[in-house]
């Protein structure tokens, strides 16, 4: 079952993945495994693809560098609960397909490691038998969602989502 | 109701009024990538099937690591520039300097434009009153492919400064100060608005531009200084750039540039800013001169004030990077870089330098370092536990005097009496 990695607080862009270890700087094959390097050193080996990251206040504070949260996604993180997001860093997420939910009581009562189960699309939680509800992200930002990102959004509609005529 | 000025910028360039809230869709007049995301960047154009609609409008800076540290560095840079090439775009090369710099002299960001840039301090350009906003490779590729970007009309905090700065006090303490007053998160999504009054209006574009860099810092989406005084001469200003009397704002806070005293940030976060005095005497590592929050002629000006006649203490390294190849050919002609050399500095290649750990100044566990920049996260700039502390030119420039932390006042205090 999907498991929950709690962080507090401003947990910024070079927390997530150093500049050190930009892709460019040690290869796209393998910058991923620096997730968390400073903070948290075990999470890029322990994390599995569908965990849950679970933050507090202005989370992605910090670069507009697009590889942090990829390299999240690189891991297969699919969602992030946060009480609050970085402006960049929210966009970052909508654009790399991570869904970013904004939820400060849930994060309040979620623990790190707690075994949990997402279903995104609608927004619920389980934690045993306790069901949480979240918010999902504004309407344009889901209809991009949809069709998988808003690359493939533009590439087939050739205009972004919400726009009139290209 | 009157229009803020963000809301005036996007009015304008959507061709009817929009208010805070509202989505809108509208050209940029310039897409800015660096080096450490133009490989993400064309990947994202390569996904899309698309390549630059406008390439004109399209420029790369080879800035974050120049030159090149390693051989997966030098790749990288090699494929910018043959793309640039192909693709008709302009590139930067190792040397030009920083970003935000080069787009500034190069007038590529002009007052009332809409600047995106693969940069979180591309709201610097708006010291001259352009909308300047980072994002990351996916937004940036869309730019690029398609002249446009989407964005959510921001609503804006005014913040105003009164009076003039004292010698002893730089737009880097006004813009920490700033920073310390709204918060790390207390501008997210907004437009910082920026009211120059009661002497103010003399800020320089430089002194502009460091407030406009920091504003980001205080989670905004774009920092708009007001264009008056120097920038009515550098630039044509459009008369519709100007907010109205009666705009909306979220918050409204007054700063007096004539009481401030000299400030710094201290480790691990941007907005824990303090006065100078409450760290004096912290023993410091490396002093770091440079970026495009403090690389300018002028920042540099002030650290050949502090350094004239003085040596860098044993022990300690002072880098100092120019922001530019202007910058840094201007220091040479007028002697300032002779004066800093002197003391005992040593010099980098115009760009980013260490501020974001690459290169060039990486710092080892447990050390110090000040520095002109803008970000001072945990292991920034190398080791984790190395700390960094955020200040003026004119504080980093004594403090690589003394030692420690401390001011050219304070300096010259301590000298007098030995």
């Amino acid at each position: 079952m999907p498991r929950v990695w709690k962080f507090g607080d401003s947990i910024n862009t070079d927390d997530i993945l150093p500049g050190k270890y930009a892709p460019f700087m040690v290869g796209e094959d393998r910058f991923h495994t620096y997730a968390f390097a400073h903070l948290r050193p075990e999470f890029a080996q322990g994390f599995r693809p569908g965990d849950i990251l679970v933050a507090g206040r202005n989370t992605g504070l910090g670069s507009s560098r697009e590889y942090a949260p990829e390299a999240l996604r690189k891991l297969g993180l699919r969602a992030i609960i946060a009480k609050s997001y970085a402006r960049i860093f929210y966009r970052n997420l909508v654009n790399l397909g991570i869904m970013p939910f904004e939820a400060p009581e849930v994060v309040e009562v979620l623990n790190d490691g707690d075994e949990v189960e997402l279903e995104f699309e609608q927004g619920v939680l389980r934690r045993g038998s306790e069901t949480f509800r979240l918010t999902p992200p504004p309407a344009f930002l889901l209809e991009a969602l949809q069709e998988g990102s808003i690359l493939e959004y533009y590439r087939k509609y050739g205009k972004f989502p919400g726009e009139g005529t290209p | 109701m009157g229009l803020t000025l963000a809301e005036k910028i996007l009015s304008q360039r959507a061709g009817r009024e929009v208010r805070a809230g509202e989505l809108v869709v509208v050209e940029v007049d310039q897409v800015m990538v660096v080096d450490s995301i133009a490989g993400s960047f064309f990947k994202r154009l390569e996904q899309l099937g698309a390549t630059p609609r406008y390439p004109e409008k399209v420029a790369i800076v080879i800035d974050h690591v120049a030159p090149a540290a390693n051989v997966e560095v030098a790749k990288a840079q090699k494929e910018i520039r043959e793309w640039g090439k192909r693709h008709g775009c302009r590139v930067f090369d190792v040397g030009r300097g920083i970003c935000h710099q080069v787009l500034v002299e190069e007038r590529l960001a002009l007052p009332g434009g809409i600047v995106l840039g693969s940069d979180s301090h591309s709201t610097t350009y708006g010291g001259v009153a352009c909308f300047g906003s980072g994002m990351g490779a996916t937004d940036i590729a869309l730019a690029a492919a398609s002249g446009r970007t989407w964005l959510r009309v921001p609503e804006s905090v005014k913040v105003t400064f009164r009076g003039r700065l004292n010698p002893a006090v730089s737009a880097k303490d006004a813009a920490l100060e700033m920073v310390r007053v709204l918060t790390a998160d207390g501008a997210t999504y907004m437009s910082v608005e920026i009211h120059l009054e009661d002497g103010a209006e003399s800020l320089t574009r430089s002194q502009r531009l460091t407030l406009a860099n920091l504003s980001v810092e205080a989670g905004a989406k774009c920092g708009l200084v007001v264009p008056s005084g120097e920038i009515l001469e550098l630039y044509d200003v459009p008369g519709w750039l100007y907010p109205d009397p009666d705009a909306a704002y979220v918050r409204e806070v007054e700063i007096d540039l004539s009481a401030l005293t000299p400030r710094v940030s201290v480790p691990f976060y941007v907005d824990n800013v303090q006065t100078v005095d409450s760290v004096m005497g912290k023993k410091v590592d490396q002093v770091f001169v440079g970026t495009c929050t403090n690389g300018r002629l002028d920042d540099l000006h002030e650290v050949a004030e502090v350094l004239r006649g003085r040596r860098v203490a044993p022990g300690v390294r002072m880098l100092v990077i120019p922001a530019s190849s202007q910058v840094l050919e201007e220091a040479t002609a007028d002697g300032t870089l002779l004066t800093i050399l002197q003391a005992g500095a040593t010099l980098g290649t115009p760009g980013c330098g260490p501020c974001m750990g690459r290169h060039q100044g990486v710092l080892a566990p447990g050390e110090v370092c000040v520095s002109t920049s803008n970000r001072n996260f945990k292991g920034r700039m190398g080791a984790a536990d190395a700390e960094i502390y955020l200040a003026s030119p004119r504080v980093a420039a004594a403090s690589a005097v003394a030692g420690f932390i401390t001011t050219p006042e304070a300096l010259e205090r301590e000298e007098t009496h030995a």
